[in-house]
């Protein structure tokens, strides 16, 4: 196990827990209102100060961090099975299938997937499910092309061939012998891809049209943040400190594991 | 009677534009060792695989027991892959590193038959003793055997199916010497009580000689001669036997 496994794998596992246990962490309902502490600062009442409906704030973030990883992780799940599914189809068929499959990557690659995300979005309302299938749609591309990769180099070894001259079908050929041996390199996409649907969703939020209020998220605790930005300071400090260390602990867990697997 | 009829086979690789296979006929009776010789590269592989139909081929007929296999529909193929099978070359890329052996020969079960999770188990192990492996491997990873153990394991997938005639590409050639010997021993062995059809390859004409009843000599894709295999070494006809017989010489010598 390197440093990078080790440090990434911590932070992982600590905002895991942290969105796991929210409701036993959190010292207060994130959606309680209390006007006479408006914007009040860090102190021992509330940890991360309150906000300007005199809302918790580490309640608040506690909650979003569920939200955050919530929506990180499904989106990237989705985006890795289509991607494992339509890499996997393309490289193992090849010809005219992987031609249009491929070529399909190329024009979804064309798209600056920010601004795709925000033109879908503006057509369909910003709830959670909708952003977690958004961000999968549109961060697909990168995985369909590296299983494509080691799939075409894996169909030419000789236990598939076995396969195929036991009777297997394509399916269980795809299913049970491509596709778990070439899901390391997948896996450090996957990982590294936690990290970025993350960010698209804080940005997403940032700019409202993301997790909509009441439902904390980081980015719309941020968002509402921007407009007390000069008397509280707190309201931008944390949320942006969260999404950064989660960012780095996906980022280096990825790292870490390329650098592993590509080792051995 | 004539198990499998191989008539004017070609293939052409699209990269290279030679016939890495051109216009190769054989016919192999039941119960026959036939042995195919040549040097590396010459296309003996080619025509292993395109029997089995693994790779295509742009011309030519496999016939196996009188059907064509290469202009077979895709289902009915599969239920006579049961009765052709291969033993590969090199033991460490022919099983899935990922897979247990015992789910390697499993596998071979739930494909073709529709057994009891309990019968599948007896018979992967039935299957495991018949090449000397014994219940012990049915939990363990290919790579944690030695190459030999490996081989046992190939030459076990290829007779679960319970097939009549298999295919031996080169099945002892990336073997230790010591290991070799109980290989093809194993395989001759399998031969007599299953009353079994090889087509056996290798660019070894000492191999071939102590196994084969019939060979034939391939160079850059065709045959060059084709003899019963005493004939072969007792009076070569063609300059290129010659020689590999000179290399298989010198080096038992």
């Amino acid at each position: 196990m390197n440093k990078l496994i080790l440090s990434g794998a911590a932070i992982v596992i600590f905002f895991a827990i942290v969105a796991l246990f929210a409701p036993l962490l959190s010292p207060y309902d994130p959606g309680e209102i209390d006007i006479e502490n408006i914007l009040t600062g860090p102190s021992p009442e509330h940890l991360l100060g309150t906000d300007s409906l005199g809302r918790d704030l580490f309640s608040r973030m506690v909650y979003g961090t569920r939200i955050s990883l919530l929506v990180g992780l499904i989106a990237v799940g989705i985006s890795a099975l289509i991607g494992v599914i339509l890499g996997s189809l393309a490289g193992y068929y090849g010809r005219w299938v992987d031609t249009l499959i491929m070529r399909f990557v190329d024009v979804m690659l064309c798209f600056p997937a920010f601004f795709l995300i925000l033109a879908v979005i503006a057509l369909l309302e910003p709830s959670i499910i909708n952003i977690m299938i958004i961000i999968g749609v549109t961060s697909w591309m990168g995985v369909a092309r590296l299983i494509r990769a080691e799939i075409l180099s894996l169909k030419e070894r000789d236990f598939i061939y076995a396969e195929k001259a036991i009777g297997a079908s394509d399916l269980r050929i795809i299913s049970r012998h491509l596709i778990p041996n070439a899901m390391g390199p997948v896996l450090v996409s996957v990982t590294l891809g936690v990290a970025a649907a993350i960010l698209v969703e804080s940005s997403l939020s940032f700019l409202g049209i993301g997790v909509q209020p009441p439902t904390p998220s980081w980015g719309n605790i941020l968002s509402e943040g921007k407009s007390v930005m000069g008397a509280a300071w707190w309201m931008l400090f944390f949320p942006g400190l969260a999404i950064f260390i989660t960012v780095l602990g996906y980022n280096l867990l990825g790292e870490g594991i390329r650098e592993n697997i590509l080792k051995t | 009677m004539e198990l499998l009829k191989v008539k004017n086979l070609k293939k052409i690789f699209p990269k290279h534009k030679v016939a890495a296979v051109d216009g190769v006929d054989i016919s192999i009776s039941k119960g026959e060792i036939y042995g195919l010789v040549g040097e590396s590269g010459c296309g003996k592989s080619t025509i292993a695989r395109a029997i089995l139909r693994l790779i295509e081929v742009q011309e030519g007929s496999v016939l196996y027991k009188e059907q064509d296999l290469l202009k077979m529909p895709y289902r009915k193929m599969r239920a006579f892959r049961k009765s052709l099978q291969m033993i590969f070359q090199d033991p460490h890329t022919s099983l899935d590193p990922r897979v247990k052996i015992g789910e390697i020969i499993e596998e071979v079960f739930i494909i073709h038959d529709n057994l009891s999770q309990q019968e599948r188990r007896n018979k992967t192990l039935e299957t495991l003793e018949m090449v000397g492996l014994g219940e012990a491997y049915l939990g363990r990873l290919p790579s944690e055997l030695s190459g030999g153990e490996r081989q046992r394991v190939g030459i076990a997938r290829a007779l679960a199916t319970d097939p009549e005639f298999i295919i031996c590409d080169e099945p002892v050639s990336s073997l230790d010497i010591s290991v070799q010997a109980q290989i093809l021993n194993l395989l001759m062995d399998l031969q007599k009580r299953k009353n079994l059809t090889y087509l056996f390859i290798s660019h070894d004409l000492g191999v071939v000689g102590s196994i084969c009843d019939r060979v034939s000599v391939m160079r850059k894709g065709r045959f060059v001669e084709t003899a019963p295999c005493e004939e072969i070494f007792a009076s070569p006809k063609h300059e290129y036997t010659k020689t590999l017989l000179n290399a298989s010489r010198l080096h038992f010598r």
